[in-house]
């Protein structure tokens, strides 16, 4: 157990020149100009994005834009089994489920419609985290419009992965 | 319904101190805690005992709270937490209170800091408070019907609103006999670019001073406590992210921390490392916010920038690792959500050389320019006693030279092993408040220098699948990982019936959560100690006698968070 140490940050003024107002505004300047001449001239390393024609490169763990993960013949993998449902803690995933007709075992439960609110939607990943079969990911994309609340809920289709997905585009996933 | 798992084998060595302890039930608790329970009539007697007897000496009052137990004797349960500083125990006064006269005397005439907790209580549970001297609404609307925290309050009621603001204080309208000149009313906020969020300030104008002040909050309240009752315990984390949103990280650590006390595990070393390392680079994340924003309401524009540069650093790494940049959700209940990336410590390794310049950058822009020391200096200032009296912790109260820092007093995820010195300053006004910041900042760095040096190897989450999820690896192929994966996401974690409060060194002081667990798997109650709330509650008392651009600067500096004020 290190001791308690503490150390007194008070700093009274001194000398003349923090008087007269003289040295903190020369080194205040100097600040400002190294910083001026640094970018103006030198390594550019300006924090700046010109957004949008210039976006940030996200991480791969990214928690965009959900995608429904379909199995090698395009149909879903889900299996409607309400584990996301149940552990959304916005509440804003509803699906309704119901028998698949083409399924080769008997009872083979199938989402006839799995609705996200997007604008209820925390992207928290905790659907993911809960998802039993790796059918329901996440993309980076982050940055979507809606011009009405209704349009914010998206369905199957919305959802639905078209054909691969580039590694880029991928995001929030399980990882281990 | 029990809620209390005490250890009553071993008498409890402060009881004999407190006079008539006979009577009253005086026990230890599992989580440290000395538990009074006391009868409404003594109550004032055994807290006066609490604060003024040398040996007792509980000069901090944490909390004031209200549980309700509809099935109980005696239906509702105030719980004061206090503790003191120099002998550094904690003490927590349970009062049992009858459904059909919910009243208990105020504690605001011991220590100033019940007041706005005392108002909180009553607002959301109903409980009035004798001889307290505004017991108004404080988070809701005056317009609000019920107290919604009560557990027979529909969580799904909507209200809605159709009158504006109303309240306007009673000194307002009263004649001031003893003025010359003919004083003015002024209103700052709700919404106004200088108060940082939705916080509104009614100010008595005498020429240019301020000499009565009040303030109004909850214009961001979301009862984040009626809303973790209705979600399974973990899925409450993604809602402390929303408290102090500037350091998110810190607030989800210090959930689990609590939960995982009651549930009695521990993260795994890795996990408490990174925890660590995350945490500290939050703390530098929220100083930054604060003194760029408090720079900047001081005329000095510059500094917010070199500080919003390495934030944006930093929220780079807290994204690579749990894929959201301000609500991160990081830490579960057991450890972490997932391993960090394979260049964590790369990254850690080029902030800590990043950061400083900036750190420096300011200090030499700001820390001796005249100017900003003529407005920042004895301002707002707060003698150390009367910080204590009002419930100040954090970096607020270190600038009135008190050295409290949980990580030394009360230490957690493995504190007490890294080097650092807690910064105090003596003035206690807005100049001290920023230089204690800076410095914190400083130290911060020396935490994770010491933490990513010593970062070890193993699994960052639990085993224990009573906790955590399995790894999803086991979930595809094994069908034990399974059924836990199933139980632990339909039926939630269960944690065993009782009551603790655990408390973190959030960035703005003592963020403490009070659990309340009837062994279900939904919490039965959380009660979230915000820093912010007792700080911000002698606000109008800072104010008097300073003038409005002062108002200003003294908010700036208090650094106030709606989201962690109203919850």
């Amino acid at each position: 157990m290190k001791p308690l140490t503490t150390v007194n940050v008070d700093r009274p003024q001194r000398g003349f020149g923090e008087w007269s107002y003289l040295g903190p505004i020369v080194k205040g300047l100097a600040v400002t100009l190294r910083h001026f001449l640094r970018n103006f001239f030198g390594q550019r390393d300006v924090a700046t994005i010109q957004y949008p024609e210039e976006v940030r490169q996200y991480s791969e763990r990214m928690r965009g834009r959900h995608i429904l993960t379909t199995k090698d013949d395009g149909s879903l993998r889900c299996v409607a089994c309400y584990m996301c449902e149940t552990a959304c803690p916005a509440d804003c995933i509803t699906i309704v489920a119901d028998e698949d007709p083409e399924a080769t075992v008997e009872w083979e439960k199938l989402p006839v419609s799995f609705e996200i609110d997007l604008l209820r939607c925390v992207f928290c990943g905790f659907c993911v985290d809960a998802c039993p079969k790796q059918a329901l990911v996440m993309s980076r994309e982050h940055d979507f419009v809606f011009t009405t609340r209704e349009e914010a809920i998206v369905g199957i289709d919305e959802l639905k992965q078209k054909g691969p997905i580039e590694e880029e585009d991928l995001g929030y996933r399980p990882y281990y | 319904m029990t809620v209390s798992n005490p250890d009553t084998a071993t008498p409890n060595p402060l009881a004999r101190f407190i006079p008539g302890s006979e009577d009253l039930k005086v026990i230890t608790a599992a989580d440290g805690f000395t538990e009074i329970t006391a009868d409404r009539s003594r109550l004032i007697g055994v807290l006066r005992v609490l604060r003024d007897r040398p040996e007792l000496d509980c000069n901090l009052l944490l909390d004031v709270c209200g549980v309700d137990y509809p099935m109980n004797e005696h239906r509702f349960e105030v719980v004061y937490h206090l503790t003191s500083l120099a002998k550094g125990h904690r003490i927590r006064v349970r009062v049992p209170v009858d459904e059909d006269d919910p009243r208990v005397p105020t504690a605001s005439g011991i220590w100033k800091a019940a007041d706005w907790f005392e108002r909180e209580t009553w607002d959301l549970m109903g409980i009035r408070f004798d001889g307290h001297p505004n017991l108004r609404r404080i988070l809701t609307h005056e317009a609000f019907q019920g107290h919604a925290l009560r557990k027979d309050y529909d969580p799904e009621k909507r209200w809605v609103l159709t009158e504006a603001e109303t309240f306007v204080p009673d000194w307002v309208t009263e004649p001031d006999e003893e003025e010359d000149f003919e004083t003015q009313i002024i209103n700052i906020g709700p919404s106004h670019p200088a108060t940082h969020g939705t916080l509104r300030i009614v100010a008595r104008l005498d020429g240019e001073i301020i000499t009565r002040a009040e303030c109004e909050i909850g214009y961001l309240h979301r009862c984040f406590e009626k809303m973790s009752e209705t979600h399974s315990w973990s899925e409450v984390i993604p809602y402390t992210d929303r408290l102090n949103y500037c350091s998110s990280m810190i607030n989800g650590v210090g959930y689990a921390l609590a939960v995982e006390h009651m549930l009695g595990i521990e993260a795994p070393p890795r996990a408490q490392v990174v925890r660590v390392i995350l945490s500290e680079f939050s703390r530098i994340m929220d100083h930054a916010v604060c003194l760029g924003a408090a720079l900047v309401d001081v005329g000095a524009l510059t500094n917010f920038w070199y500080f919003f540069q390495p934030r944006e650093e930093i929220y780079t790494l807290l994204e690579s690792c749990a894929g959201g940049r301000l609500t991160v959700s990081y830490a579960r209940i057991g450890g972490l959500a997932h391993e960090v990336p394979a260049d964590f410590e790369d990254q850690v390794r080029y902030l800590l050389g990043y950061i400083p310049k900036f750190v420096d950058d300011v200090d030499k822009l700001v820390s001796t320019n005249r100017i900003f020391r003529g407005r920042t200096e004895g301002i707002g200032a707060l003698s150390a006693e009367e910080a204590l009296a009002w419930g100040w912790t954090g970096p607020c109260l270190r600038a009135c030279g008190v050295p409290y820092d949980l990580r030394r007093a009360r230490p957690y995820l493995g504190y007490e092993n890294y080097d650092f010195d807690i910064p105090v300053a003596s003035t206690g006004d807005s100049y001290a408040r920023y230089l204690v910041r800076l410095e914190e900042m400083r130290q911060s760095l020396r935490i994770i220098e010491q933490a990513i040096d010593n970062l070890p190897d193993g699994p960052v989450i639990t085993d224990n699948h009573h906790a955590a999820l399995p790894p999803k690896s086991k979930v595809y192929t094994e069908m034990e990982a399974l059924i836990w994966h199933f139980k632990l996401i339909y039926e939630g974690i269960k944690v065993p019936a009782g009551s603790a409060y655990l408390a973190t060194e959030g960035a703005n002081g003592e963020l403490g959560y009070y659990v309340v667990s009837d062994g279900g798997g939904k919490p039965y109650r959380i009660k979230v100690r915000p820093p912010c709330f007792a700080i911000f509650q002698a606000y109008p008392h800072l104010l008097e006698g300073h003038l409005v651009p002062d108002a200003i600067a003294i908010l700036s500096s208090l650094n106030i968070i709606a989201g962690e004020l109203d919850r």
